[in-house]
């Protein structure tokens, strides 16, 4: 007897797990500097996965690889299992991608424009028509869908090209920037537009703005010089960072004595030295619900040292994202 | 198919509507027509386009790269080529869309002059062998030019450059056969072989000869296939 094998969704060959992106060993070169190097992550189907990192980071060239539109110098990515340089193709059908500078055709209006991507994704003539009408009411284009796009506003540009992404329900989008360069109110409208999106599809957007990527994104991946330096959801990375709270103490005596004397305190997490001109300052972290002020002071007396200042500095999401992309060697510095 | 007609029919669309195409038809046809009425102020004017098709090959030099020097540079200078790269497209496709696309037009161009086969039926009695050949040798000479166009302008992002070396790479083939006739052996076969105008010269005589028709057809095919491995080589670039 048959069995009706074809109830089993369409995957590609070498996707067992639920993962619809996976990226092993990715690196990438420009010339002879790495963009992005020994990158390692993996995307469930339907998450909404977040790069963030400073700009020349490597999320650019993570980005343009997922989409095919250049090999990795290493390692291996798959979309759907399938291999984006051996089956480009197959990996180009199921990926809706925006581009960074949004490059358009210009002297075409929006719907002609929509029209040729539609081809060029192979979508038929109905499906095409049905979807261009959607994603015109979707991206809000109603008013200016006869508009040649040469004459749009950032902002509307950025819909047109948010529209032809998703035009051909891809299963994987891919959004460089999506926010970038437009007014707030377009915005709000297109992260909840996004939001939207990722409830059916698989979502990789990258941005600089933190507070952007832990609104919209289900995990976060943080992405310094071409390596990943930390990967986890929005709420876990705050919580993990944010629950320890950091103490400057600056005391007076010598800093070989001191150093092991702070470390030795229970509950003190990581003791850092930050000589400064006639000051010797420390760094103490401890975690949030474990105040240190009190048995520093108390030590500091007792060994006949001056406690000179004493300040708890918490750290907002803004500094942990500076923290993980840029300080974290600073506070590995040699004591 | 599809993919390629949807490549093709947007430039077609906008060689319609831009200037440059327009100018570019002006120039061809103003010259054409000078190189068309230059003999017929002889005594004795022979009622031909020989004069046409020798100026015309002579006129799509720098013409046929004005053409095809939009095509791909500027996606690559816009960015819009990522899209296009990232679409399940192959390279070949958007190769010949864009080729498709110039040919159409230098078609379209080809199709303005028949006005001189109607004076020339008019006012006298010309042998149609010559016209019929003559065309043909044309529009084969003007596949290979703007195939030449296509591979320059793949290969770099700068539309004025694509226009120059596309125009010089033209120049080096038209002008083999004068090589050709100032060395002598085998040489001056292998110049005459090598060129575009060798070849040409026979559709003009109203001789149409396989194998310059396969030369033709093969140029155009190797300048199309360079311009699919450099579209390609962009990738890994």
């Amino acid at each position: 007897m048959a069995t009706d094998v074809s109830a089993t969704p369409q995957t590609g060959p070498e996707s067992p797990d639920d993962s619809m992106i996976s990226v092993s060993d990715l690196t990438h070169y420009y010339g002879p500097m790495p963009a992005v190097e020994n990158v390692n992550f993996t995307v469930r189907r339907g998450e909404i996965l977040g790069f963030l990192g400073p700009n020349g980071a490597g999320k650019t060239t993570t980005m343009r690889i997922l989409t095919g539109f250049m090999p990795p110098t290493r390692g291996s990515v798959t979309v759907d299992g399938y291999d984006v340089v051996e089956k480009s193709l197959e990996v180009r059908k199921r990926v809706g991608y925006l581009p960074e500078s949004v490059p358009l055709h210009t002297e075409m209006t929006v719907t002609a424009y929509l029209k040729y991507m539609g081809t060029l994704r192979r979508m038929n003539g109905r499906r095409m028509r049905s979807r261009i009408d959607d994603v015109i009411g979707l991206c809000r284009l109603e008013d200016y869908h006869k508009t040649i796009i040469g004459k749009l506003s950032k902002g509307f540009r950025q819909r047109v090209g948010i529209a032809q992404a998703i035009l051909h329900e891809p299963d994987v989008l891919i959004l460089d920037e999506p926010t970038i360069g437009i007014d707030p109110i377009q915005v709000v409208e297109t992260r909840s537009l996004i939001q939207e999106l990722g409830r059916a599809q698989t979502v990789v957007l990258s941005s600089h703005i933190l507070p952007e990527v832990s609104m919209i994104c289900e995990r976060v991946l943080i992405i310094h010089e071409g390596h990943i330096v930390a990967a986890d959801t929005p709420g876990n990375l705050a919580q993990h960072l944010q629950g320890v709270e950091q103490l400057e103490v600056e005391i007076g005596g010598p800093p070989a004595q001191v150093l092991p004397v702070l470390r030795a305190i229970s509950g003190a997490t990581a003791v850092t030295h930050h000589p400064r001109p006639g000051v010797n300052a420390y760094r103490v972290k401890f975690r949030k619900d474990h105040d240190l002020r009190d048995e520093i002071s108390r030590t500091v007396i007792s060994h006949n040292w001056s406690l000179l200042s004493m300040q708890l500095s918490s750290m907002s999401l803004e500094e942990i994202f500076l923290r993980v992309t840029t300080a974290e060697d600073a506070a590995d510095a040699p004591d | 198919m599809r993919t390629i007609r949807a490549v093709a029919f947007k430039e077609i669309q906008i060689y319609f509507s831009s200037p440059v195409a327009y100018i570019v038809a002006l120039i061809f046809m103003a010259l054409s027509g000078f190189f068309f009425v230059q003999d017929l102020g002889d005594p004795f004017p022979e009622a031909s386009l020989s004069n046409f098709f020798q100026g015309a090959t002579f006129l799509l030099i720098p013409l046929a790269p004005a053409l095809t020097m939009r095509l791909l540079a500027e996606e690559q200078k816009l960015g819009t080529i990522e899209l296009l790269l990232t679409s399940p497209v192959r390279d070949w496709e958007v190769i010949l869309g864009k080729y498709l696309a110039s040919l159409t037009f230098l078609l379209f161009l080809l199709a303005l002059t028949s006005y001189y086969v109607i004076l020339l039926l008019v006012f006298a009695s010309p042998d149609p062998g010559p016209i019929y050949s003559g065309y043909l040798g044309l529009v084969l000479y003007g596949m290979a030019a703007l195939s030449v166009g296509i591979l320059t302008s793949t290969v770099t992002s700068n539309q004025i450059i694509a226009a120059v070396v596309g125009t010089g790479i033209l120049i080096v083939l038209y002008a083999t056969s004068f090589i050709s006739e100032v060395v002598t052996g085998l040489w001056a076969n292998v110049f005459n072989q090598i060129g575009f105008t060798g070849h040409f010269n026979d559709f003009d005589r109203g001789i149409i000869d396989t194998a310059h028709v396969v030369y033709f057809l093969t140029a155009t095919a190797l300048f199309l296939f360079l311009s699919i491995r450099a579209l390609e080589s962009r990738r890994w670039r």
